[in-house]
């Protein structure tokens, strides 16, 4: 009975499956072609064809702005994705263990969700704003205002001082997509958290667990399904990240070396150099396609299903 | 080691309704060192609070527990030295067996290879040593039950609790592992309290069992005590299988009768009364002194039971076991009653009365009902929108009795 309406299933899949056949897969399998054809450009002439190889990598690479945006890429993935995470678990068993306005703490912790990101980018960019020449300050911005420093966090220059280094711009960065990147985390492991059965903690209690121990042996392991989630989805989206350095730079990354990956495609695209830009990708999705393959052996061996 | 509670109370507030709940109510009982008693009660009877409260995890709202010399009423449930088997045991799920059993010994500090030499020794009790490297997700019910109580007994506690443990197991394994826990508990000599509703369950392992009604202890006392001597109507009917039967009754001048018929002498004052009489209480006799329609006979194995039917009767059939009896064919028989399976209520405390001794009522905390939704003191708001509510109704009531009156005049 069930072979005989499969044609149903399909009828009812195909809405997607059109939709994701002309925006994902078409364009999947059309990059990948395009990478192997040196020089590719869709305006070509009549008759003109492209040679067969792998010049667009080799392009890529010697591009010069490629290896910091690599660079950068890479750091914010290792730098934000696990401090993200730990702070999500944390605020979110802090959240859980209180009574008393969790609803309003919960509504503010995930506000910055559904806040525009370039707002929040421009926030951060005052925030971290120094105005004025290094004798005479008109403003050293809110954060080294608090912290009693002057340090040029991200301003390109200021008259008669020194432009902002790469450290403090990569470290603004880095605040800025964790702070971004906590209330989806917190959400999911919040969620998961109140899903878990209470029985186990008066167990451990009757066990002689500390607190601190019934958090690592009992409710990490209990979340670690989801806390494997956030960190997978996490390393795929911080690889993709681009809106946050624009958010805080605006859109001249290149000469401030704060560009990442997919700024690169991005600029390789405006420039017409398709066969670069596709390459860009393709290098993008292979690191990808690594490291959720890493994370995924990993966590077959930690993760309690 | 010794547990002593005296007057332990709990209640549970309901703020939206604005009412307490009294769960517990004024429980004292003694346990020797040593022994398996048994909670025993119908659900809602506040045997699981009880039992939550010895472990700690619930606060008593009054009253004080007392484990061996120590007040522990206030202490917390990781320092009173208790294990705990829950009812759906609450294993670890991501741990395996042995990782389960070594968590609490892990907890209190004992050495590595201590402690591993021990969950193998408390395995060996409960004969799970073929199942340390499994997860409790490829454990059987009976299974998971003995890891829970070798989880419990790992680190050697004064007083181990189990709560209903045996519910979710099926019949025939229940039967074995009742017997399991009342072995292990033998040879481990601690205190042990059980809770459960299966009175069967709590007569053939508990060495007392403590029956209880809507947070009230009704008695005290050894499982067969309990059963040949009732203090009142409640604790006659609970405890017993095929249960009691119970006939609505009379005492004048000096005879106790049910229907017409006297069926004993008494020196009890007259009043309205009800009569229990155990279903092995019958005895067949062609001048009996209690005459029951026949019904129809119904022979189990061993056992031969006549079901007939009383006008007094509170319940349709009335069963009684008998040894010997042969179906004559008559509508009706008469029976003699052994007159220590007969007992005697006194309508309306449903307390037991007697010729020879004098019962007392359960006993409860002065001013407290057994279950009593207390109303709390009303504010303003409350109290304006009772009385709006007031108004509507006295004019609906008002309305009805207009409508009902006009109808009975149509008519």
């Amino acid at each position: 009975m069930e072979a005989k309406h499969q044609w149903k299933g399909w009828i009812f899949l195909a809405p997607a499956l059109i939709l994701m056949a002309v925006f994902t897969f078409y364009p999947f399998f059309k990059t990948i072609g395009i990478t192997f054809l040196n020089g590719y450009n869709p305006l070509k002439a009549t008759n003109q064809t492209f040679e067969f190889g792998i010049q667009n990598f080799i392009d890529a690479f010697n591009y010069p702005k490629f290896t910091s945006c690599l660079y950068n890429t890479i750091i914010v993935t290792i730098v934000t994705v696990p401090i993200s995470t730990m702070l999500a678990l944390l605020i979110s068993v802090a959240l859980n263990s209180i009574r008393p306005l969790q609803k309003i703490l919960q509504t503010i912790f995930f506000l910055p969700y559904v806040t525009n990101t370039i707002a929040i980018g421009m926030v951060f960019a005052v925030m971290f704003s120094v105005i004025g020449t290094p004798s005479r300050f008109t403003t050293v911005g809110v954060i080294n205002t608090i912290f009693g420093t002057k340090i040029n966090w991200i301003n390109i220059s200021m008259i008669g001082g020194s432009n902002a280094s790469h450290f403090t711009r990569m470290f603004v960065l880095c605040v800025y997509i964790i702070w971004n990147a906590l209330p989806f985390k917190i959400m999911i492991l919040l969620g998961a958290l109140q899903s878990v059965n209470k029985q186990y903690y008066d167990a451990a209690k009757i066990d002689c667990a500390t607190k601190a121990k019934t958090f690592w042996r009992i409710t990490v392991p209990m979340l670690s399904p989801m806390i494997a989630y956030v960190l997978i989805t996490g390393f795929i989206g911080s690889f993709k990240e681009y809106t946050a350095s624009v958010a805080v730079f605006g859109n001249d990354l290149n000469s401030i070396d704060m560009n990442t990956m997919v700024g690169f495609i991005y600029n390789q695209i405006a420039l017409a150099e398709f066969g670069r830009a596709a390459a860009g990708a393709l290098i993008l999705f292979a690191i990808i396609l690594v490291f959720t393959m890493f994370s995924r052996w990993v966590g077959s061996k930690k993760v309690h299903y | 080691m010794k547990i002593v509670l005296d007057g332990l109370t709990k209640e549970f507030e309901n703020k939206k309704k604005n009412s307490k709940v009294i769960a517990v109510n004024n429980v004292s009982i003694d346990i020797p060192s040593g022994t398996l008693v048994g909670l025993l009660g119908p659900s809602g009877c506040g045997k699981s609070t009880t039992l939550f409260m010895l472990s700690g995890l619930l606060a008593p709202t009054r009253g004080s527990i007392v484990f061996g010399d120590k007040d522990v009423t206030h202490l917390e449930p990781q320092k009173r030295g208790i294990g705990l088997v829950f009812q759906n045991y609450a294993l670890y799920p991501h741990m395996t067996v042995l990782q389960n059993i070594l968590f609490p010994l892990e907890n209190i500090g004992m050495p590595k290879d201590e402690r591993i030499e021990r969950a193998h020794e408390v395995a060996k009790v409960v004969q799970i040593e073929n199942l340390l490297d499994r997860k409790p997700s490829e454990l059987s019910g009976g299974q998971q039950q003995r890891v829970a109580i070798a989880r419990a007994l790992a680190k050697a506690p004064d007083v181990l609790l189990l709560d209903e443990p045996l519910s979710n197991l099926d019949a025939r394994l229940r039967l074995q592992t009742r017997e399991e826990i009342k072995r292990i508990q033998r040879e481990t000599q601690v205190t042990t309290v059980f809770v459960t509703h299966d009175q069967e369950e709590a007569m053939s392992i508990c060495d007392v069992i403590v029956v209880m009604k809507l947070g009230v202890v009704q008695q005290v006392g050894v499982p067969q005590e309990i059963y040949d001597d009732p203090h009142n109507l409640f604790v006659a009917q609970f405890l017993g299988t095929p249960p009691i039967n119970t006939f609505a009754g009379v005492i004048k001048k000096g005879g106790v009768y049910i229907g017409k018929e006297k069926i004993m002498d008494t020196k009890l004052p007259d009043q309205e009364i009800y009569v229990a009489i155990r279903p092995e209480g019958f005895i067949p006799a062609k001048d009996g002194v209690l005459t029951l329609n026949f019904d129809h006979l119904e022979v189990m194995g061993r056992e031969r039971s006549i079901l007939s039917t009383h006008e007094s009767s509170l319940k349709p059939l009335i069963r009684s076991i008998v040894e010997e009896f042969e179906e004559t064919g008559a509508k009706s028989y008469k029976f003699n009653l052994k007159p220590h399976k007969v007992f005697l209520f006194n309508k309306e405390t449903e307390i037991r009365i007697s010729d020879d001794k004098v019962y007392d009522a359960p006993v409860v905390m002065k001013g407290l009902e057994q279950v009593q939704l207390e109303e709390k003191k009303e504010n303003a708001f409350q109290k304006a929108w009772n009385k709006c509510k007031g108004v509507f109704k006295k004019k609906e009531k008002a309305e009805e009795v207009k409508e009902n009156s006009e109808e009975s005049k149509e008519k």
